[in-house]
């Protein structure tokens, strides 16, 4: 167990790595840094001196390692826009994108294995049909709209739900999680009919029908554990995925979030943040790529056993 | 009933499986067929029955059918199962689950698919003493490791934690029929038990399946194709063509002298029966699509003695001699050839 | 539409790989052997699933109107009238009134038609983009294996482990926002589904024995690929294409709403929607019917997508043909027992 973690710590390591020169590169790639981190209205001389002070005018190499170095002591620079460390206004930012995204994984997974075994139990039935659809169009609901949609409906014309901010009860989390919820949740379910129907045919759920194993024992004994792996792949590209989601909902409903932050250098052109962003929402992907890694192998000794790529 | 059953019951006894008149019809796409048509048999305890037939004669949808297994495309159209004199067909579905186990068993083909691949095979193994006895976890974990003693797999304490993936295909055979006789059974259903393995491993799992059915005095319904395992470990046969019987009786009697031209063409393609130098047999041509299923004899097209009748009538199982029956209209001009 | 299914036809008798399906693989009607009637052509397969055919059309609809919206409409879309500002949806203001008028009056119906032009012209060809390449490489990579295929697949592990709005945040933060870099990122994102898919089937067929006898021949491993594997591969790529294109069109919608993507004057559905957002309480329509647009499309291109996989896989195209009664009978969920 821990070799194996050890092996996927490092091939997921290089993902990372990539970003980090990526961002570096990129950069570097429109040919002058400057103009990325500095506003457009920038004077030439408070150009020269921003390259002189950042070390822009070194040779390549010399930057990479100036870059590397200020990585590692989480040092981004300063937002233009406010003057603060990047780094704190990203770290201050991402405890509410990850509250909303963590409670939004938890619904969807829940609902998703209770309605997917539902609907896989009876395949074809008028209901499974009728699920089928649903998580379909669920799935192909752009969420900005369906966010602005419900605003539309909760917000202006019942007003039972606020339509932005992150003051008050637990109301002001409704919107957002469902936005967010909306797009995996329909995906997630129908991953988990699909291969809750490929499990409950498999012959080893015949197998335990013929012991006598009560259906409850059958669903969730034994073919729930089948799908559990891949249902587990596709809950963690969508967990990934949320990044996407959680860029949207908190722009549209105002969650200080490290969505809206991203959102936000972006269209005030705030380069220092929005690497130092990046490179965070970067390790927290690798995290769960990890994670992901983790439980896979605790489901299954062949992953466990089986040297990985 | 008027068709006399291999094991028809000579002293009495009731039998431990009686199928009668059992059809199961399958839901396809080009319409409802008939998968199996009105079979009937039955068997004793300690006795072993083969049901003997080509691949898709039937002869595992009876067992699953007989089991409460179906797909559900599949269902029994008519018939009867007692098992211990009950029809199981009539029962609930949890009165049908608490049998399972303790009263009637099935060891499918193939150990690899049928053991669960994420579960460690003494979870598997324990599982019907859980379920049937309502063991604790760590009770049943001793009588699976006893089990596998059982079965002869070795050092069953440690390998108990070891998964499917991790045995040969004839331990894995072993895991799944010490999984069929926990709780021995008065029925056990083998379906195929020894196909997917080497010849040396076949004969020492028949030998395994021989020494339970000794030990719990089961009756066995044996399903095969190979009629040297039907020679070698039957006491009776019901050969299935077409989703029908069209022969039954004791074993050594069917092969001395089949009733059945069908039959007999299965006996004279084994190479053993023909002589050197001379060419091997078969029947000629293949069974007929389920959808397409002729009116009178079943096996007309390739029978090598048909003539008109066969087409417009077919056959019943008739009653020839004390113990056996053939459905054909002319077993006795076969007998005298 | 890049995605209309070929018809499967040629491809049925292919022994190909089942495309990775996840989806529904219950019963295996093959127990009974099925009579094989002329493989069915796909417009009668389309026909003959309502939900699918609805969806062809609404797809041809929407291409339909995109391509000749601007030759019909002409500048109907730019055209101001501030005295027709924010008309709700109604029948009294001719055709271009039917879906009421934008802040500036202008006509939403034809903003709307004009903006499925856009959308379609950054969806399709980056769809296009990424197929090509990622089935190339993919294909490539997946016939030689070994390193180049490690090397290939790293990258595109590398490309999919980042959310694909995080990357083009980030790329148009530091290239300006235009259609063709739109496009082009879009692109770039997506080519590892298709490298992936490519790739596995190209290693699966690798080792058949046809590709071999080319090889033997002295066939080229481009031609080898060309003509042997892109055959085989092309139903699964192009499934997985109508899939993407419902997952491209929603990234750009998204990106254009965030107000990263399309920039005005240009107009897109995600645009429109971000523009309707300040009308909100006045104007509804304004923000609704785009994003009605985008459902509608993607739905419908969703539904391809799955109908398209039980098409191609000839395992699953039965399903498509049973007639809907006996369907359902088939489908019925447990054997009553």
């Amino acid at each position: 167990m821990v070799t194996f973690l050890r092996k996927r710590v490092v091939s997921s390591a290089i993902p990372l790595l990539f970003v980090v020169f990526g961002v570096f590169c990129l950069a570097r790639l429109t040919g002058d840094p400057v103009n990325l981190y500095l506003p457009l209205s920038a004077t030439p001389e408070q150009r020269a001196e921003f390259a002189a002070a950042n070390g822009l005018d070194q040779p390549v190499l010399v930057q990479l390692w100036d870059y590397l170095g200020q990585i590692a002591r989480l040092d981004f620079g300063e937002s233009l826009r406010t003057g603060q460390s990047a780094a704190e206004m990203v770290f201050a930012a991402f405890p509410a994108t990850l509250q909303l995204a963590a409670v939004t994984m938890l619904i969807a997974v829940a609902g998703a294995v209770l309605i997917g075994c539902a609907a896989a139990y009876r395949p074809n039935s008028p209901a499974d049909r009728v699920c089928s659809f649903l998580s379909m169009t669920a799935a192909s609901i752009p969420d900005f709209w369906f966010a602005i949609m419900g605003v539309l409906v909760f917000g202006v014309t019942l007003g039972w739900l606020p339509t932005s901010g992150v003051t008050g009860g637990a109301e002001v989390w409704v919107l957002p999680i469902a936005t967010l919820l909306i797009r995996p949740f329909g995906v997630l379910v129908q991953v988990v009919r699909g291969a809750m129907v490929a499990a409950l045919t498999a012959p080893y759920t015949r197998v335990a029908r013929s012991k006598g194993a009560s259906e409850k024992r059958v669903v969730f004994g034994h073919a729930l554990r089948n799908a559990a792996m891949p249902a587990l792949t596709v809950a963690g590209d969508l967990a990934i995925g949320l990044v996407n989601g959680a860029v949207v909902v908190e722009t549209i409903f105002g969650w200080p979030g490290i969505g809206k932050l991203m959102i936000d250098s972006v269209l005030q052109r705030d380069f220092a943040v929005l690497q130092a962003a990046v490179l965070l929402t970067a390790v927290t992907i690798f995290t769960l790529n990890i994670l992901i890694d983790a439980c896979y192998a605790l489901l299954d000794a062949r992953v466990r056993q089986a040297a990985p790529a | 009933m008027t068709v006399p059953t291999p094991a028809a019951p000579p002293s009495g006894a009731e039998p431990a499986l009686e199928v009668e008149n059992l059809s199961v019809d399958l839901n396809t796409a080009s319409g409802t067929v008939r998968a199996v048509d009105g079979i009937s048999f039955a068997v004793r305890k300690g006795v072993t029955l083969a049901l003997l037939g080509e691949s898709g004669c039937g002869k595992s949808m009876t067992a699953l059918a007989v089991a409460g297994l179906l797909d559900p495309v599949a269902e029994v159209a008519e018939g009867a199962v007692r098992v211990g004199g009950t029809d199981v067909l009539r029962l609930g579905r949890a009165e049908r689950k608490r049998l399972a186990g303790p009263v009637l068993s099935i060891v499918f083909q193939d150990a690899l698919t049928a053991l669960n691949p994420v579960q460690t095979v003494g979870a598997q193994l324990g599982e019907p003493f859980r379920i049937h006895q309502g063991l604790s976890r760590r009770k049943a974990r001793e009588k699976a490791v006893e089990l596998m003693r059982t079965v002869g797999i070795p050092e069953p304490r440690a390998r108990a934690r070891s998964y499917p993936h991790q045995f040969s295909g004839g331990m894995r055979q072993r895991l799944l029929i010490a999984m069929a006789v926990a709780l021995g059974p008065d029925v056990l259903i083998a379906d195929e038990p020894t196909t997917a393995l080497d010849v040396t491993v076949q004969a020492q799992i028949m030998q395994l399946l021989a020494d339970l059915q000794a030990e719990h005095d089961m009756a066995v319904v044996l399903i095969t194709h190979d009629l040297a395992v039907v020679a070698e470990r039957a006491d009776n046969v019901a050969v299935m063509y077409a989703g029908t019987v069209v022969e039954t009786g004791p074993v050594h009697e069917v092969f001395a002298a089949p009733g059945h031209p069908y039959t007999r063409g299965l006996l004279d393609s084994v190479p053993e029966n023909v002589d050197r130098g001379q060419r091997l047999r078969s029947v000629p041509g293949s069974p007929p699509e389920l959808t397409a299923i002729p009116a009178g004899c079943v096996f007309q097209a390739r029978c090598p003695m048909a003539r008109d009748r066969c087409a417009e009538e077919r056959p019943a199982l008739t009653p020839a001699g004390p113990s056996r029956a053939a459905a054909c209209h002319f077993s006795e001009e076969l007998a005298s050839a | 539409m890049t995605a209309t299914p070929q018809d499967p036809g040629p491809t049925a008798q292919d022994p190909g790989p089942a495309p990775q399906d996840p989806g529904p693989a219950p019963q295996d009607p093959a127990a009974a052997p099925r009579p094989a009637p002329r493989p069915a052509r796909w417009w009668t397969l389309l026909g003959g699933d309502r939900f699918a055919a609805a969806a062809a059309v609404v797809l041809g609809l929407v291409l339909t109107a995109a391509l000749l919206g601007p030759v019909l409409l002409g500048d109907a879309a730019e055209r101001q009238d501030l005295r027709a500002s924010l008309r709700p949806p109604s029948l009294d203001h001719g055709v271009l009134g039917l879906l009421g008028t934008d802040v500036l009056g202008r006509s939403m119906l034809a903003r709307l038609i004009d903006a499925a032009g856009t959308t379609l012209s950054v969806a399709l060809p980056a769809v296009v983009c990424s197929l090509v390449i990622g089935s190339a490489i993919g294909m490539w990579a997946g016939y030689h294996g070994g390193l180049r295929e490690s090397a290939a697949m790293r990258v595109a592990d590398v490309i999919l482990s980042f959310p694909s709005l995080l990357l083009a945040v980030v790329a148009l933060y530091v290239f300006t926002p235009s259609v063709a870099n739109l496009v082009l990122i879009l692109a770039i994102t997506r080519i590892p589904v298709y490298l992936r898919t490519a790739r596995a089937e190209a290693a699966e067929l690798r080792s058949r024995l046809f590709v071999d006898a080319a090889r033997t021949f002295g066939a080229g491993s481009g031609a080898t690929i060309y003509r042997h594997i892109l055959p085989i591969t092309l139903p699964t790529l192009l499934t997985v294409a109508t899939v993407d294109f419902s997952f491209v069109m929603l990234t750009e919608s998204s990106l254009s709403f965030l107000g990263i993507g399309i920039q005005p004057p240009d107009v897109s559905w995600g645009l429109m929607v971000a523009q309707g957002r300040q009308y909100l309480q006045t104007a509804w329509w304004i923000a609704v019917l785009p994003g009605v647009a985008i459902v509608i499309t993607t739905v419908s291109a969703t539904i391809i997508a799955a109908w398209a996989r039980l098409a191609t896989d000839p395992a699953q195209r039965w399903r498509l043909t049973a007639p809907r009664a006996r369907r359902a009978r088939a489908n019925r969920g447990e054997t009553p027992s």
